[in-house]
């Protein structure tokens, strides 16, 4: 800033210059916050997913073979739903022992099916197989099968899906 | 030092950008002692700025799709942090902009501030309210409400009345005989791209003319 006057009091054109730099600052706060909000919001939104989810009576199942349960679950993502559907394996052990199994490949994420024939879980996209509880037995899977927490409660079993 | 350093960095930009010429040109003009009327032209231009800032805004959530455009405007409403302001501010600006843009061609008028030299102002001033008015029945449809489909029927088959030609600017407008997805993407692509371009270019020409020509005096007895 350069003085034009040179009296020690503020000059009239420097006062206008610090109100509207001043007046400036607010005017930009208030428009500028709600702006990064608006912005950034979507990202402070963490969605998780934290649920029991039923699969029936524990009775309905067989023991030594496994049976698939498959439910549906819809995400709100904006404006968008999206629907995922979801397959697990209940396995009931003869010693009562129980396993829960995701139906989906630890490779890359095909759904496994059960064969009787075989006496293991096949893989349709690079023929991997996977042993009753869980375990690779042929092909590139780096992982056993995914296992679920669940808990059985008044004669159901009900797993533990969790997300985020 | 630091006010040194400020300086220097001023001086050295000043150097090469001219930066009080553009201030001494643009902001540090004469202007004769005139009302609070003359003041609706930067309010026009304040709108429109707002009206493009929030504008801008909006299409980061809006998707222009018929399945989608209502969802995505309730999202921006309810779900997203200061949805509802950008929106509102974008809604009642488009109002108020009409208001004061004719409200600002009326002053004008009435002070015959369109004769020579100024009739090109005057015109691009035309070209302005034309558009602003097509920004607003354009962004109307967007929303994809009962309201907007009906507004954008009526508005269209208007249009259709038109001798002759009618039918074919009708069809031109819908993008087909219906409104569909394709006057939904149409309008807003007018919306947010064609008509904007125009009142940017119209917005240049006007201002350039008001900077070169200086404000007009207002009229006396004699005239
Ligand atoms: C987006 C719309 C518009 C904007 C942003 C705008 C902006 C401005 C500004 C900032 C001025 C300076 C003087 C004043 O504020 O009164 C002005 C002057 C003028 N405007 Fe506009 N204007 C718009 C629309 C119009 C319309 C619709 C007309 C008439 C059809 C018009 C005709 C004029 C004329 C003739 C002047 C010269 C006035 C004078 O020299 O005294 N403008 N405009
Ligand atoms: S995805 Fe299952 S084997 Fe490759």
């Amino acid at each position: 800033m350069t003085k034009k006057t040179s009296s020690p009091n503020l000059s009239r054109r420097d006062f206008s210059k610090i109100v509207m730099a001043f007046l400036g600052s607010i005017m930009g706060a208030i428009v500028g916050i709600p702006i990064i909000g608006y912005i950034i919001s979507p990202a402070l939104k963490t969605q998780t997913v934290d649920e029991w989810v039923s699969l029936g009576a524990l009775d309905g199942y067989p023991i030594g073979t496994p049976k698939l349960f498959s439910f549906t679950r819809t995400k709100v993502n904006g404006w968008e739903r999206t629907t995922n559907s979801f397959g697990v394996f209940v396995l009931r052990k003869s010693g009562g022992e129980l396993k829960v199994l995701s139906n989906v490949c630890t490779h890359l994420s095909c759904r496994v099916k059960w064969s009787d024939e075989d006496s293991a879980y096949l893989c349709p996209c690079h023929d991997a197989q996977f042993a009753i509880d869980g375990e690779v037995i042929y092909g590139p899977p780096p992982h056993p099968m995914y296992e679920y927490e669940f808990k059985v409660e008044e004669g159901n079993i009900l797993i533990h899906l969790t997300e985020g | 030092m630091s006010g040194n350093t400020a300086e220097k960095i001023f001086a050295w930009l000043e150097e090469r950008l001219g930066l009080e010429a553009i201030y001494a040109t643009v902001l540090d003009r004469k202007v004769p002692k005139v009302n609070w009327w003359f003041t609706l032209g930067s309010a026009s231009l304040f709108l429109a700025v707002m009206q493009g800032l929030t504008g801008v805004f909006l299409t980061m959530y809006y998707v222009p799709s018929p399945d989608k455009a209502y969802d995505s405007i309730q999202y921006i409403m309810n779900g997203v942090a200061f949805g509802w302001l950008i929106r509102g501010i974008h809604h009642w600006g488009a109002s108020l902009m009409v208001i004061v843009v004719f409200i600002h061609m009326l002053r004008t008028f009435f002070y015959g501030a369109y004769k020579y030299p100024r009739e090109i102002t005057w015109l691009t001033g035309v070209f302005l309210l034309l558009f602003t008015l097509g920004m607003g029945f354009t962004g109307y449809l967007l929303p994809w409400n009962q309201r907007a489909f009906w507004a954008t029927t009526v508005g269209t088959e208007i249009v259709g009345t038109v001798p002759f030609i009618g039918d074919f600017l009708l069809k031109a407008l819908r993008g087909g005989t219906d409104i569909s997805a394709v006057t939904l993407a149409r309008f807003f692509s007018a919306h947010i791209w064609i008509l904007p371009a125009g009142v940017v270019l119209m917005i240049s020409v006007h201002m350039y003319l008001i900077i070169r020509l200086g404000i007009s005096n207002i009229p006396s007895d004699e005239e």
